[in-house]
């Protein structure tokens, strides 16, 4: 069984978008989106419960070149390989070019199954996954907290608004887990060694067939104006816990007449 | 403008957060359209009506009897092209979120998602968007029609209009993809367990992946049981079983407003603070100073919950006693 997962190089605190570009600026350190550990983790699961012996699991991220080392995490963790798409034509990519150039790559692959991540901690959209299944057409499962795999079919278990629902979908399928899923494994110094060597690949749009126009800025359909700040909060305290910190919270507390 | 609105609804009921956008819209442009997809949901559309829909699209069919979303995209694929619409506007829920992103790839059109408010400024329609954990707020608008936005949960109350009423109902009908089918629902909406009702607690502590593990949610439980209130829950530790499902706080649990809300290990995620945002005070206790939480907290205290919530446990209880 071929998996592929989506995983997304992002700032490591948030980050903050730039005023001039209104761009997140991504210049700052950067690691692998925590939530798509989770989905790495799942894939290697997947994997290892498979009886095929040509199972493989491969990265699949949009962004910068730098992004290799903070991918190389997932490969330290027992991924097989990195396929980085990385192009300045690509920056600035919304939706509707980000999912372009994603399934683009994922159609080269044919992956049995596509896994994403919760959300990407930068954007909090939550979506991604379903605008790529719709350009693969294949079926979707989102939010899975519990998957099981068993003769070429997935079920996945996941929460909404309602309770739980169980989907079932035949393979090949698109599958977006929670971060409740599972608890990843840290890469063992074996797998940190090994994981340089593994195959790493950087591709460009046009080895994709993606036009420049239908990446970045030019292949996007919606764009930012404005940045201003949050509504005020009126006042607020954070302290750091020097050992005093719940004889503070009680006197909070009265001081507040919350008690 | 032309706008439609999709309307979500569930075991009979329009859902709330649907009728919200449907308010807002008839707001902003008179001549707002819903649409409904269900196996049998015609019968909601003159509610629809109520809350500003002049017209409600229906498409009844079994394979839509169960809330997946690639078949509704199909059925919205179909009605945008017929009707023209420009705008379309969710209500953001597990379900929509992926209808509407679906959508977005199959029109190539843009997407704004979390938008907390839609305005008209100088006749175009702009969202407003709080970014980077709520930490700032942008202006977002879309470079082609139509335009697709999922709005922020909780963001508009609905309006029943003076004069609404009598929503005229057009059926319509829509040929579904094979791979829009594929995945089938096996089990809807099953609710886990039984468990205390938190909406009418005045004093809440909740607990997240920060405790560690499920049996210290006995700090948490300890707490509350000192400060008189009651025990919630992040999806990331009811997804995970360590607490039931009625305790959830946040977009796809319980939404809250005590006097008072103590976060024990609770990161603060958009989607948490959705269901917990009006509480009175707001308490923080994380070990990790970047926390969104602390983005609204009344008060935050950056340290180790397995110190401090004892301690603070044993304060309260000789307060209460004195
Ligand atoms: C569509 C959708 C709907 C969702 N609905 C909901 C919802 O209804 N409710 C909800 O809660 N979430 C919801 N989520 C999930 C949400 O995005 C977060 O993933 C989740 O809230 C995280 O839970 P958490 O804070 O317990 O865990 P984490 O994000 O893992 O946070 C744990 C926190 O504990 C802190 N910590 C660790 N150890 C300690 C210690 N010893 N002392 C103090 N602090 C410590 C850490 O610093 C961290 O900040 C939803 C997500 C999506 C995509
Ligand atoms: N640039 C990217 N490259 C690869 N995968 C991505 C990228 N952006 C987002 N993803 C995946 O899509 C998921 C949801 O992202 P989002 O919808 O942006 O919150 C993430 O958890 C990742 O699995």
């Amino acid at each position: 069984m071929k998996i592929a997962v989506c995983a997304k190089y992002v700032p490591e605190t948030g980050g903050r978008i730039d005023p001039q570009t209104k761009r997140l600026d991504r210049s700052g350190e950067g690691a692998l989106n925590q939530f798509d550990v989770n989905a790495v983790e799942e894939a290697l699961k997947v994997k290892e419960a498979d009886a095929g012996s040509d199972s493989e699991v491969l990265i699949v991220s949009l962004g910068p070149a730098r992004a290799l080392e903070a991918l190389r995490k997932a490969l330290a963790m027992g991924a097989d390989r990195v396929v980085l798409v990385n192009d300045d034509a690509a920056a600035g990519s919304d939706l509707v070019a980000t999912s372009k150039i994603l399934a683009a790559a994922l159609e080269r692959e044919e992956p049995d199954l596509v896994l994403f991540g919760q959300q990407a901690n930068d954007s909090d959209g939550a979506v991604l996954w379903a605008a790529v299944a719709d350009r693969l057409q294949r079926p979707l499962i989102s939010q899975v907290a519990e998957l099981t795999h068993e003769n070429g079919r997935l079920r996945g278990k996941r929460q909404t608004e309602y309770g739980y629902d169980v989907i079932e979908t035949p393979l090949p399928a698109v599958v977006a887990v929670s971060d409740a899923i599972n608890e990843p494994r840290y890469p063992s110094l074996k797998g940190i060694m090994g994981a340089k060597k593994k195959p790493q690949e950087t591709v460009t749009l046009s080895d994709l067939g993606v036009d420049a126009d239908e990446a970045g800025e030019a292949g996007s359909r919606t764009e930012v104006y404005a940045l201003g700040d949050p509504p005020a909060r009126g006042d607020t305290v954070k302290i750091e816990d020097d050992g005093t910190a719940a004889e503070q919270v009680l006197a909070f507390l009265q001081e507040k007449k919350a008690l | 403008m032309k706008t439609l609105v999709f309307l979500e609804d569930h075991e009979g009921k329009l859902q709330k957060d649907s009728l919200g956008v449907l308010s807002k819209a008839a707001s902003l442009d008179g001549d707002v359209e819903a649409v409904l997809l269900g196996s049998e949901v015609e019968g909601l559309a003159a509610e629809a009506g109520r809350y500003g829909a002049k017209r409600v699209h229906v498409m009844e069919d079994v394979l839509l009897a169960k809330p997946l979303p690639q078949p509704r995209v199909d059925a919205l694929e179909t009605l945008i092209g017929e009707g023209g619409f420009d705008t379309v506007l969710f209500a953001a829920t597990v379900l929509s979120a992926d209808i509407a992103a679906a959508l977005a790839a199959r029109l190539d059109a843009g997407l704004n998602w979390d938008l907390t408010d839609v305005v008209l400024e100088d006749g175009k329609l702009v969202g407003k968007r709080p970014a980077l954990g709520d930490s700032l707020y942008v202006d977002v608008g879309w470079t082609s029609e139509p335009r697709l936005a999922l709005i922020r949960s909780g963001t508009f109350e609905p309006a029943a209009g003076a004069d609404a009423g009598g929503a005229e109902v057009a059926k319509f009908e829509s040929r579904l993809q094979d791979y829009s089918l594929a995945a089938e629902m096996v089990e809807q909406a099953h609710e886990e367990s039984e468990g205390p009702s938190i909406e009418d607690a005045d004093v809440i502590v909740a607990g997240g992946r920060g405790l560690g593990s499920p049996e210290n949610f006995a700090l948490v439980e300890e707490l509350a049981k000192a400060l008189g209130g009651a025990v919630a829950a992040t999806r990331a530790v009811v997804d995970a079983g360590w607490y039931p499902y009625a305790a959830q706080v946040g977009q796809t649990g319980k939404t809250v407003s005590p006097k008072l809300y103590i976060a024990c290990g609770v990161s603060g995620a958009i989607q948490h603070k959705v269901g917990m945002q009006s509480s009175a005070l707001i308490v923080a206790i994380n070990k990790d100073p970047n926390a969104p939480i602390f983005e609204y907290a009344d008060f935050g205290v950056v340290g180790d919950l397995h110190e401090i919530v004892p301690k603070l446990t044993e304060l309260v209880r000789a307060r209460k006693a004195a």
